[in-house]
C-alpha cells in the first residue's frame, strides 16, 4: 500500500513511492542516500537526526516520510552553498565543536534553527536550545563556543549587508 | 625532541570537513547492493530456560530470507571469546554463545536472528517468533550473588564467583595494627552505560567465490576484531578485512568483540549476501557492555599527622552474565595496581571478587579500573582529613610522592615515570582562590547557604604497555603499536597506523608529528587508520595509548625514512652521509647550505633508483613496531565548587577547575577537548547517570528517557589549565590525555557536595548524588538532632 510523495530536499525535488510507516530519517538515508543525518536513538531524545523542514528544526526520526509530502527540507549536506561552508560549519571546525562527529549534523541543524529565531543568544539560551541534542564526546563547551562563533559571524554579515 | 613548528600548535582537525558536511562514513552509512537487514531477538527475561522456539510464522513473513536460533549457529560459530585471563585467580570462563542455546542469562541475551530484505520486515518477523521460557530465579547484586542459596548462573561456577584476584605489597596487617586511626568505609561505584552516540553496527560481506570476508564494524581495534573473528569462524585472518574508519565514539564499549558482528558474519557466509546489523538504542542499553559496578570495602591506616601508612580493599566487581573480552582485567590489574595513586603508601592489599550476575556483561568504560581506584583513594583522603580534623588539601600534600623521587616504585610494583604533583595542586589552588573560598564558605554557612569544594589529586596509568607486562597480567595480546611511513615519488607521505582514533583527532596530531619529522607540509601527510586491508597489524585505541605508543611508532618509522633519505642525498651530493644535515625538509652539506637536495627530490630519486648508493634498496618506506619500556603516568588536580540547596537537595556547579599534566602536548585544542568531554562523563556519574536493575533483572534505566545522559545545560563551564612534566619513556615526552577528565572528576564532584553538607555531619553518600538522595540525607541527619 505504497503512497506517492513529493519532497524538496536541499533544493532538489524528489517523487517517491513509500510505505506509510517509513520514517523521514530512513527516507533521507535509505531512499535518497543522504547519510549525513544520523540515527542515535529510538525515543526522540538524541537529536542526531535533526533536519530543517519548512523552516523549522524537526527530529526526522519522529516524522513519517508521508508527512513530509510537499515539504522543503534542508539536511547537513545542503548547508554549504557554492563550496562555502555555512558559518555554523565553520564555527564547529574553528572551535573544535566535534570529536567523533556523530552528533554534529544534528547539533548544527538545531543551532541553525536557534540562530534563525534568536540571532544573538546568550550562553544560557544556547545551552537551553541544545537540550534536545546529546553529545557524548565534547562536554558541550566547545559546541557552545562554535555556535557563538557562528552567531557573531552571521550578525556581522547581516550588519554589513544592512549597511550597504 | 626539539619542539618544532607543528608540535604544540592548535591545528584545526583534518577529520572535520567530512563530518561537518555530512560526508563521513560510519558503519550504518555503508551501502552494498543486495544487503539484507539483520535483527536479533533478545530475551525479555534475566534468567530462563528456553523450552521451545517456533520460527515458522516468522519464516513466512514478507521479505524474510532466513531465521536462525542458537542451535543453528553452534557449528558455525565458536563461543564469544574472553581475552584477558588473569593468572592465579582461579578464573572460570563460562561458555558464551552468540545466540543462547538453552538458557538465557540476562535481559538482552540473543535468542534468535532474522534476516529480511529491509529492517522493517526483519523487525516484524522478529516480533512473530514464539519463544516459550521457563523462568528461573535471577540475581543482580554481586554481593548477594556470592551468598549461600543465591540463584546459580552456571553449574560449574560455584557462588557465581568467576575469579578471586589478590595483590599485596608491604604488610597491611601491621600497618592497620600500628595505625593511630583506621578509617573504614563501604563505597559503591555504581554501574554506568557507556552510550556512545553511534550505536554499534556491522556490515558483513562474505564473498563465496574468493572466500574473503569484508567486515565494516564499530571497532576501536579492528585487527583484534579480525583476529577474534578468524578464531570463531575459522575464516583465515588473511581472508578477513575489517574496516572501522569513522566510529561515532567508543569510550571502551567498542573494544570488546560481540555476538552481533559474529552473527552477521555467520549469516553472510551462509547466504552469500551482505548482511547489515545496526543495534537500536534500546539494544545498545542492554546488549553493549556496561561499566564500573564495584562495591569496595576500604580500610585506611593513618598516623595522627595525616600520614597514610596503608590501604586494604576488598572489592566485589559485577561482571554481568558472561565474561566480556577484556572484562576480567578491568577490576583486577587496572584497578588494583593503581591503589597507591599519587601517594606514598607503603602497605597495600587488595582482593577482588569477580562475580557473575543476571545483568549485561561489564567491560572497560572510559578509564577502566583507574576511575574506581581514584574514587576509592580520593574519597578516603577526605574521610581521613575529616577524622583527623585536617584540611583535605594538606592530607594530600603530606602524602604526595615528592618530585625528586621519580622514577618511583609504588607498593603495587608499578614504576611511575615522572611527576610533580604539588605543582599541579598549587596551580589549581591558585586558580580557584582556595583561601578566599574558605572564607566565603564560612560566611555563606553563617547564612545557611551550603557551599562546598572538592579535590581530586589523581595519577593514572596510560599508554598501556609494555607487552611483557601484558603477558604477565594474562592479557592475550601485545601492547605495542605499529606504523608504516610510505613516501611516494612526489614526496607526499602516507602514514599507516595501527591506532584507531574514533574522535581523538589523530588524523591531525599524527600528521603534525610526521610533518615535523620529515619537514614536509602538513597537507602532504595523509594518515590512514582503521582498515586492516591497508594498515600493518595494530593494537588499536584505548587506555589513552594511541599517541604515546602509536605516535612513537610513527616517529621512529619516520626517522628511519629520514636516515635512508640522508644516505641517498649524500650519494647525490657526493659527500659522506656524516656530512649531511637535515633541516626542515632539506638535506644539505655541512657548512655548504646551498649544496642541497630537498626531501621531495630525494623521494623521487629513491623511486627512480637510477643512481643509488651501494647497498641501499630502491623506494622510501619504513615500518616500525614500538614496544615502550614502561607506561606513562599523567596526573593532576581537579577542583569542583558547588552550592547545594538545602530545601531541594539540588546541586549547582559554581566552578570546575582542571589542572592536568599530560607531559608535552602536540595539539592543545584537541587535548582540551578530551579533558572537557572526560569531565562531563565523570561528573555525570557523580550526580546524574546510573544503571538501575530491579530485583528480577529488568533494566529500568534502559532508554535515553530513563538514563540521565547530561545535556548542555546540565554541565558547568570547565576552566582548564596544565603543568608540563615530560615523560622519558617515549621520544615526544607526552603521556596521554584521553581519560584524565573522567578519572579525576567523579571524586572531585562528590567531595565538593559532601563538603557542602558538612554542617549536617554528613561524611559520605553513595553516588549518584541526586537531589532526592541529598535531600533525604539532610532530613535524616536532622532527625537525630
Ligand atoms: S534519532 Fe534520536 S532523536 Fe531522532
Ligand atoms: S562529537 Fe561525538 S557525540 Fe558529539
Amino acid at each position: 500500500m505504497k503512497q506517492q510523495i513529493t519532497v524538496t530536499v536541499n533544493g532538489v525535488q524528489y517523487t517517491s513511492e513509500v510505505e506509510p510507516r517509513l520514517l523521514l530519517v530512513h527516507y533521507l538515508r535509505d531512499v535518497l542516500n543522504l547519510t549525513g543525518t544520523h540515527v542515535g536513538c529510538d525515543t526522540s531524545q538524541c537529536g542526531a537526526c535533526t533536519v530543517i523542514m519548512n523552516g523549522s528544526a524537526v527530529k526526522s526520526c519522529t516524522v513519517l516520510a508521508v508527512q513530509a509530502d510537499g515539504a522543503e527540507i534542508t539536511t547537513i549536506e545542503g548547508l554549504a552553498k557554492d563550496g562555502q561552508l555555512h558559518p555554523l560549519q565553520e564555527g564547529f571546525w574553528e572551535m573544535h565543536g566535534l570529536q567523533c562527529g556523530f552528533c554534529t549534523p544534528g547539533m548544527i541543524m538545531t543551532a541553525y534553527d536557534l540562530l534563525q529565531k534568536n540571532p544573538n543568544p546568550t550562553e544560557e539560551e544556547i545551552r537551553h536550545g541544545l537540550e534536545g541534542n546529546l553529545c557524548r564526546c565534547t562536554g558541550y563547551q566547545n559546541i557552545v563556543r562554535s555556535i557563538q562563533y557562528a552567531a557573531d559571524k552571521m550578525r556581522g554579515a547581516a550588519a554589513a549587508a544592512g549597511g550597504e | 625532541m626539539a619542539v618544532t613548528k607543528m608540535f604544540g600548535a592548535s591545528v584545526k582537525r583534518r577529520e572535520d570537513p567530512r563530518m561537518i558536511t555530512g560526508r563521513a562514513n560510519y558503519t550504518d552509512d555503508v551501502r552494498l547492493p543486495g544487503t539484507l537487514s539483520l535483527v536479533i531477538l533478545r530475551s525479555p527475561y534475566a534468567h530462563a530456560r528456553i523450552k521451545s522456539i517456533n520460527v515458522e510464522k516468522a519464516r513466512q513473513m514478507p521479505g524474510v530470507v532466513a531465521v536462525y536460533t542458537g542451535k543453528d549457529l553452534v557449528d558455525s560459530l565458536a563461543p564469544v571469546p574472553c581475552a584477558w585471563l588473569p593468572p592465579n585467580s582461579d578464573l572460570k570462563v563460562p561458555e558464551y554463545r552468540a545466540l543462547a542455546v538453552d538458557t538465557v542469562r540476562y535481559v538482552g541475551d540473543g535468542v534468535a536472528a532474522v534476516v529480511a530484505e529491509n529492517r522493517y520486515q526483519a523487525q516484524d518477523a522478529a516480533a512473530a517468533i514464539e519463544v516459550e521460557y521457563e523462568m528461573l530465579p535471577a540475581v543482580v547484586d554481586q554481593e548477594k550473588a556470592t551468598q549461600d542459596g543465591a540463584p546459580q548462573l552456571y553449574a560449574d561456577v560455584p557462588n557465581n564467583t568467576a575469579f578471586v584476584w589478590r595483590l599485596a605489597g608491604g604488610d597491611i596487617d601491621a600497618a592497620l595494627r600500628d595505625a593511630d586511626v583506621v578509617v573504614s568505609q563501604r563505597l559503591i561505584n555504581h554501574r554506568l552505560i557507556p552510550t556512545a552516540m553511534e550505536p554499534r553496527a556491522a556490515v558483513a560481506h562474505y564473498n563465496p567465490g574468493s572466500g574473503e570476508l569484508t567486515l565494516w564494524c564499530t571497532s576501536q581495534n579492528p585487527h583484534i576484531h579480525r583476529l577474534l573473528m578468524s578464531a570463531v569462524t575459522g575464516i583465515p585472518e588473511t581472508k578477513i578485512r575489517v574496516i572501522a574508519t569513522d566510529v561515532g565514539g567508543g569510550f571502551g564499549s567498542k573494544i570488546p568483540f560481540y555476538a552481533g558482528e559474529m552473527i552477521a558474519v555467520a549469516i553472510s557466509k551462509d547466504l552469500g549476501r551482505p548482511v547489515k546489523w545496526v543495534e537500536d538504542r534500546r539494544e545498545n542499553f542492554v546488549a553493549t557492555t556496561h561499566g564500573r559496578d564495584h562495591i569496595d570495602y576500604v580500610d585506611v591506616a593513618a598516623k595522627q599527622d595525616g600520614t597514610i601508612t596503608g590501604i586494604r580493599v576488598k572489592a566485589y566487581a559485577n561482571m554481568g552474565a558472561y565474561l566480556s573480552t577484556a572484562a576480567p582485567g578491568v577490576p583486577t590489574w587496572l584497578f588494583g595496581l593503581m591503589l597507591s595513586g599519587p601517594y606514598k603508601i607503603p602497605n597495600i592489599s587488595v582482593e577482588v571478587h569477580g562475580v557473575l550476575t543476571n545483568t549485561t556483561p561489564t567491560d572497560a568504560y572510559r578509564g577502566a579500573g583507574r576511575p574506581e581506584a581514584t574514587y576509592v583513594l580520593e574519597r578516603m583522603m577526605d574521610l581521613v582529613a575529616d577524622r583527623l580534623g585536617m584540611d583535605p588539601v594538606e592530607v594530600r600534600r603530606k602524602n604526595f610522592i615528592p618530585k625528586e623521587e621519580f622514577p618511583y616504585t609504588v607498593a603495587t610494583t608499578l614504576q611511575y615515570d615522572s611527576g610533580d604533583y604539588e605543582a599541579a595542586l598549587n596551580r589549581a589552588l591558585e586558580i580557584v582562590g582556595y583561601e578566599q573560598f574558605r572564607k566565603e564558605q564560612e560566611a555563606a554557612r553563617a547564612q545557611g547557604r551550603l557551599l562546598g569544594i572538592g579535590f581530586s589529586t589523581y595519577v593514572e596509568v596510560c599508554g598501556l604497555a609494555p607487552s611483557q607486562a601484558a603477558g604477565a597480567m594474562g592479557f592475550q595480546g601485545g601492547l605495542w603499536e605499529s606504523a608504516t611511513v610510505r613516501v611516494h615519488p612526489s614526496g607526499k607521505v602516507s602514514v599507516f597506523t595501527g591506532s584507531n582514533p574514533h574522535g581523538q583527532g589523530e588524523e591531525t596530531t599524527f600528521a603534525q608529528l610526521v610533518a615535523d619529522e620529515l619537514g614536509v607540509p602538513l597537507d602532504d601527510v595523509e594518515i590512514v587508520h582503521g582498515d586492516t586491508g591497508r594498515i600493518p597489524f595494530g593494537m588499536g585505541t584505548y587506555g589513552s595509548r594511541s599517541t604515546a605508543v602509536g605516535g612513537s611508532a610513527l616517529i621512529y618509522a619516520a626517522r628511519k625514512v629520514r636516515d635512508k633519505g640522508a644516505k641517498i642525498a649524500a650519494h647525490l651530493l657526493e659527500v659522506s652521509p656524516d656530512d649531511i644535515v637535515f633541516d626542515q625538509g632539506r638535506y644539505y652539506v655541512k657548512g655548504a647550505p646551498d649544496r642541497v637536495k630537498t626531501f621531495q627530490e630525494v623521494a623521487g630519486a629513491a623511486y627512480l633508483a637510477w643512481n643509488m648508493p651501494e647497498g641501499v634498496t630502491p623506494g622510501l618506506e619504513e615500518t616500525h613496531f614500538f614496544d615502550p619500556i614502561n607506561n606513562t603516568y599523567p596526573f593532576g588536580t581537579h577542583v569542583c565548587v558547588v552550592e547545594v540547596d538545602p530545601a531541594t537537595g539540588k546541586v549547582q556547579f559554581l566552578r570546575y577547575v582542571a589542572v592536568d599534566d599530560v607531559g608535552n602536548v602536540i595539539n592543545p585544542m584537541i587535548v582540551d577537548g578530551q579533558v572537557h568531554g572526560g569531565i562531563a562523563q565523570g561528573l555525570a556519574q557523580a550526580v546524574y547517570e546510573t544503571a538501575v536493575y530491579d530485583e528480577n533483572g529488568q533494566l529500568l534505566s534502559g532508554s535515553l528517557m530513563d538514563y540521565a545522559l547530561p545535556t548542555a545545560s546540565m554541565v558547568p563551564t570547565y576552566e582548564v589549565d596544565r603543568t608540563v612534566t615530560p615523560t622519558p619513556v617515549n621520544p615526544m615526552g607526552l603521556k596521554g590525555a584521553g581519560e584524565t577528565g573522567t578519572i579525576a572528576s567523579t571524586p572531585a564532584v562528590v567531595n565538593a557536595i559532601i563538603d557542602a553538607l558538612k554542617p549536617y555531619g554528613i561524611t559520605h553518600l553513595d553516588m549518584p548524588l541526586t537531589p532526592q538522595r541529598i535531600w533525604q540525607a539532610i532530613q535524616e541527619s536532622q532527625k537525630g538532632s
